[in-house]
């Protein structure tokens, strides 16, 4: 038989705990929701087909973007010609380097891709030419439609990203 | 008269706030006699840390008035406190240089009470509640740089999640709860915002009031004497017979710290109006590619080991070396809770000090100079002589700029330092050995240009390089 005095500690405690979850799960869930929404898995529309050649930078908009995101809305990816048309016709690299993200820059020149960071170097196809990089360049899926070039949304890739 | 009436005034306060048995009993505290001795000094580092810590609340406060946290007007706000905010740049740069005084004196804190054994029973809770408010500053002091919202912040948050992405089982997560979602974008900085200015503060302030509360109520450690050990049976008998000899805290030893907390805010202001804020870089831009990212001077002995660990071992260093650090310290008064506390007999400590110092101190050198960084912009001039050159020499030249070899290499104080310095190359290596290693690459660094140079470019590219005796 429990007495009064425990009774109501253990009513105290128990009704405080309460408190805290019912507060805390939604908080939780709000912040921690980011981990397991998706976000959009859908191809976009970056230009004409044929105004890509050699390898070149290409700036779009994210497809929906938060209203004040500003320029964290664009995205940038570097897209490579590689023939007139068909599965080989484009290469559509991440600009984040394979070590730890930093943007490589291409040098058409020299036929690279250089990383500021710490200097990791990739060929015009993606394989690595040298430095930390471990691995080639992050690759986009792309297709052609009625002449436009779209790519694949994806997420920021990481050494964790699958492929390649 | 004045006098009179200030000090019936106080005293009517004090009798109905109960200052006797709050307020006084905290200053008025017994610490140990010794502290009236010059080593009195060594103690003042968690009063000046604390002080240093209110001028970023002030600060920080004043910032925020202004501050707008989102990705279209972060950068546009923070160049307004800079150039026309009046005293903007001041209170910018006060904040800028009371965070690096902030990881600065909280390091030698923390030192001077591991040198000390002060981290010994009864203060292992002493010590475990500090290294918790070590890590809160350094979570303050990278948040804080990222709200400055340039292109060194934006891709500072992509390395971040790079990083965090090596952890096992978890890196998934963790990345996508740095940039709160699938990319760095409109949800990222926010988050980073209230992290810098309600988490990691609220979780300050609570572990101050611990922290604080530990020292007046467990007292400060008297000064280490060699083979006066800590002995769990006996020690806290001893140390209450030692304050019964001691001083009242204020202000026979407070004193020293108010001085100490002086001269910390002295050169914080100082530089603040001297130096100033950090310059704003170009505004984060994803699609800017040329960035050469890089953290405030205190992280940049973390940004060189990056850039120096070798390959096979980088996801070791990045998630194993942070965690190893942070598990030392947790384990450390647990581990070690009695015996010397005196340095001269702990020869292991004094050495568990001074190796990450200078291994650090080394790093940060080589931050300053981040000689593997790649030189991404060309010059219309080149910096070494030409006078004399023929047709194709000089074109092999150009070819040295354009074909980006001058961004790891350098010629006569021109270019790149990744590379090996191809000042006097004509005269250390036999033409076909400079001819192998432009076609075929090496040294774990260099691309095999075999695919993109022409025999006729190679030839006076390599043309160029003899004359570089």
């Amino acid at each position: 038989m429990m007495d009064r005095r425990r009774f109501l500690s253990r009513l105290s405690v128990g009704l405080s705990a309460a408190i805290a979850a019912l507060v805390g799960v939604p908080i939780l869930g709000y912040l921690l929701a980011p981990l397991v929404q998706a976000g959009p898995d859908e191809y976009v529309d970056v230009g004409a087909a044929d105004q890509f050649h050699d390898t070149t930078l290409v700036r779009f908009r994210d497809v929906s973007p938060l209203p004040w995101a500003g320029q964290l809305a664009d995205t940038a990816l570097w897209v490579r010609r590689r023939a007139a048309s068909g599965d080989q016709q484009f290469q559509v690299f991440s600009v984040h380097c394979t070590h730890l993200g930093c943007p490589v820059n291409w040098r058409q020149d020299a036929g690279i891709f250089l990383c500021p960071c710490h200097g990791g170097v990739f060929y015009a196809d993606g394989r690595v030419a040298g430095g930390p990089p471990e691995r080639p360049l992050f690759e986009r899926d792309w297709r052609v439609v009625d002449g436009r070039l779209q790519v694949r949304t994806a997420p920021l890739p990481t050494v964790k990203t699958k492929g390649a | 008269m004045i006098r009179r009436a200030l000090s019936s005034l106080g005293a009517w306060f004090g009798e109905r706030l109960e200052l006797e048995d709050s307020v006084m009993a905290v200053l008025l505290h017994p610490v140990p006699a010794a502290l009236e001795r010059r080593i009195g000094w060594w103690y003042i580092f968690g009063s000046v840390t604390l002080a240093v810590f209110i001028v970023q609340i002030a600060t920080g406060v004043g910032l925020a008035m202004t501050y707008v946290p989102a990705p279209n007007s972060a950068y546009d706000t923070l160049q307004f406190i800079t150039h026309d905010a009046t005293l903007g740049a001041i209170v910018r740069g006060i904040h800028y240089w009371g965070a690096g005084a902030m990881v600065v004196i909280v390091l030698v804190h923390m030192t001077q009470v591991f040198l000390f054994g002060a981290y010994k029973y009864p203060r292992e809770i002493n010590w475990l509640s500090g290294s918790l408010l070590l890590l809160a500053t350094l979570a303050m002091a990278f948040t804080g740089q990222l709200l400055r919202w340039d292109q060194d912040a934006f891709w500072a948050i992509v390395v971040a999640a790079e990083q965090a992405a090596r952890a096992p089982f978890i890196g998934d997560w963790l990345a996508r709860l740095i940039v709160a979602g699938d990319t760095v974008g409109g949800a990222t900085l926010t988050r980073f915002y209230a992290t810098h200015v309600f988490l990691i503060p609220a979780a300050m302030f609570g572990l101050v009031g611990l922290h604080l509360y530990l020292v007046v109520k467990r007292g400060i450690s008297e000064p280490p004497a060699p083979g006066e050990v800590v002995d769990r049976k006996t020690y806290r008998q001893r140390y209450a017979a030692l304050l019964h000899r001691g001083i009242p805290f204020w202000p026979d030893a407070m004193y020293r710290d108010v001085i100490g907390a002086f001269v910390a805010v002295v050169v914080v202001i100082v530089l603040a109006f001297v130096i100033g804020p950090p310059a704003l870089g170009k505004p984060a831009d994803p699609t800017v590619v040329v960035a050469d990212p890089r953290p405030d001077w205190y992280f940049l002995g973390y940004f060189a080991l990056l850039a120096l660990i070798p390959r096979d071992a980088e996801s070791l260093v990045i998630i194993g070396l942070p965690t190893f650090a942070v598990l030392y310290l947790f384990a450390l008064p647990i581990l070690f809770p009695a015996g010397e506390r005196h340095w001269s007999r702990r020869p292991i400590a004094l050495a568990v000090v001074a190796l990450p110092f200078v291994a650090y101190g080394a790093l940060t050198i080589a931050g300053f100079s981040s000689p593997w960084v790649p030189k991404l912009e060309g010059v219309a001039q080149p910096p070494w002589p030409i006078a004399g050159l023929s047709q194709s020499e000089l074109h092999g030249s150009d070819l040295f700029v354009s074909k980006s070899c001058f961004a790891c290499h350098r010629i006569s104080g021109g270019g790149g330092q990744r590379g090996p310095d191809l000042t006097t190359v004509a005269s250390r290596v036999p033409r076909d050995r400079i001819v192998e290693r432009i076609l075929t690459g090496g040294g774990g660094a260099m691309p095999a240009y075999s695919g993109s140079i022409s025999p006729q470019d190679l030839d006076d590219l390599v043309a160029f390089l003899e004359t570089r005796k």
